[in-house]
């Protein structure tokens, strides 16, 4: 469960990015979360990494309290979000394979696990034929798989995209979109920041709208709120 | 820790030594021209203190034995010498060595012809652990019955003692600074290898890899390319100082200087060189991956 309650966060130079935010996910949920640029959504997702910490207020994300978690436990909290990003941020020269099976090793898996479980996760998201390719070889859209198949990987119980169809066109968004639909169905929360209002009226959950550092709306009509401000 | 973890951190350490190539083989090099800036100055200033140290070791007290004593009685003294703390050891000398001494120390000049054994003292020749406590050992001396007078080279012994306290002092600054540069290079080019890896490194911690577990195949890196590096400044080391040992002692002219021989040297060198060559690697890489840990 991601909880934010009141949190404000304000940068060493004096920007307020949040200024009090209040919003609740429950687990296993499929949410959007808009809002312009600038209106604090990275910052709401570096809060829920423990790249940040806020200023004030409340923030638990999957029994962790951002507020004082220690340094040490952070890398335990992101095991249980798995973050896809726009630029994919895949490892130009490993495979397909071994771009997810990285992600299994510096947590410390076993090789058998690995041999396991990598191959499931590819299959999962439709490159269970592409392992042996590199991802300058692969489409956006492949890129935004394996990306996703990195981040399941580790089985985190909640998926952060950060604009994951940013990069896509129109038919791969729909894809991703509904390749994170198929996995929030398995049992994963997905929690989706995105621009592209299309997608978000055409799968119809939960819209969180952010603006200046406030939740403006949070509800199944949120996007068409949204749009209208 | 699991074992197979650290076979795989081992492995990812020994193969970014050659997945790195350049920057391996330029961090190698830093290496062992820094290890063998600081093993020469070290071998000098050992050197050079040893060589103090001998000449340090002639300083010595004469002290007088009453005439008025017996040869057997004069003789005695010595065992009270030697019972005083700080007396190295003591030589008896008689009144006829010291004349013959000092004929052959004026060559047989007509001169002191006249001089009989008679007219010099018994006397002991006194030679210090520690010459920094010859004004306290001479008191010592003087108090001893049967002595009548010493006779002490203070400033002698003091300027040896400042010389080596002022050698101990600058050697140790001098490899300190040049431990301190060589760190800083080879960290500074650990860092330029770790630059390359900012993404991964990045990644790693996206997906909640520990520091320990980050860090561990860059130290690895670091201690291989740092040992590498001392192993071969050692072996160039060593071979050069025996190559100048022998021309020393092929020039004549050059016998004063008479340098330790490596293989005494072996264990301390081997711990000097392994010590700075594990120093510089592991921390070096250690420091300069903290910088892209911040992620």
């Amino acid at each position: 469960m991601i909880e934010f309650i009141d949190v404000v966060k304000t940068y060493e130079q004096g920007n307020v990015a949040l200024n009090g935010v209040t919003m609740q996910i429950e687990d296993g949920e499929f949410c959007f979360l808009v809002g312009p640029s600038g209106s604090g959504k990275s910052t709401i997702i570096k809060l829920i990494t423990g790249e940040l910490r806020p200023t004030s207020g409340t923030v638990h994300v999957n029994g962790y309290s951002l507020e004082r978690i220690r340094k040490r436990e952070v890398p335990y909290l992101r095991r249980t979000v798995g973050v896809v990003f726009q630029d994919f941020r895949l490892i130009a020269n490993m495979t397909v394979y071994e771009n997810v099976a990285f992600a299994m090793r510096v947590v410390g898996a076993r090789e058998k696990e690995i041999r396991e479980r990598v191959p499931y996760v590819l299959e999962l998201v439709g490159l269970e034929n592409k392992a042996n390719r590199h991802p300058g070889e692969m489409s956006g859209g492949e890129q935004q798989r394996l990306a996703i198949a990195r981040a399941l990987v580790n089985n985190p119980s909640t998926i952060i995209a950060d604009e994951p169809t940013g990069n896509l066109d129109p038919e791969r968004s729909f894809e991703i979109m509904a390749l994170l639909q198929e996995i929030n169905n398995l049992g994963t929360t997905v929690l989706v920041v995105t621009h592209a209002q299309n997608l978000v009226e055409l799968f119809g959950k939960r819209v969180i709208a952010i603006n200046d550092g406030l939740v403006v709306s949070d509800g199944m009509e949120a996007a068409n709120d949204h749009e209208n401000q | 820790m699991r074992i197979n973890n650290i076979g795989y951190l081992l492995k990812e350490g020994f193969k970014g030594i050659f997945l790195h190539g350049f920057m391996s083989f330029a961090a190698v090099c830093v290496t062992v021209a820094c290890l063998l800036i600081v093993g020469s100055f070290s071998l000098l200033a050992y050197n050079l203190d040893i060589m103090v140290e001998d000449l340090n070791k002639t300083s010595e007290i004469l002290a007088y034995v009453d005439s008025e004593l017996s040869d057997a009685e004069a003789r005695s003294i010595g065992t009270k010498i030697n019972m005083l703390d700080n007396v190295l050891q003591s030589t008896f000398i008689s009144r006829e060595q010291a004349l013959e001494n000092f004929i052959e120390d004026h060559n047989g000049d007509s001169a002191f012809s006249g001089v009989q054994a008679e007219d010099l003292r018994h006397r002991f020749v006194v030679v210090l652990e520690d010459n920094t406590r010859m004004a306290e050992t001479d008191a010592m001396l003087q108090e001893i019955p049967g002595i009548v007078h010493t006779s002490a080279a203070y400033e002698l012994a003091e300027g040896f003692a400042t010389i080596q306290s002022v050698l101990h002092m600058v050697s140790y600054a001098i490899i300190a600074v040049l431990l301190v540069v060589s760190l800083l290079i080879i960290s500074n080019t650990v860092k330029l290898a770790m630059y390359d890896r900012k993404d991964e490194i990045a990644i790693m911690k996206m997906v909640g890899a520990t520091n320990g577990f980050i860090r561990l195949p860059f130290v690895v890196e670091g201690f291989t390319l740092g040992m590498i590096g001392a192993v071969l400044a050692f072996g160039m080391e060593w071979a050069m100082y025996d190559a100048l040992v022998e021309r020393i002692t092929e020039v004549d002219s050059l016998q004063l200087f008479q340098l330790v021989p490596f293989q005494e040297l072996l264990i301390p060198m081997v711990v000097v060189f392994g010590g700075a060559g594990l120093f510089v690697g592991i921390v070096g890489s250690w420091t300069s991956i903290r910088k892209f840990m911040d992620v």
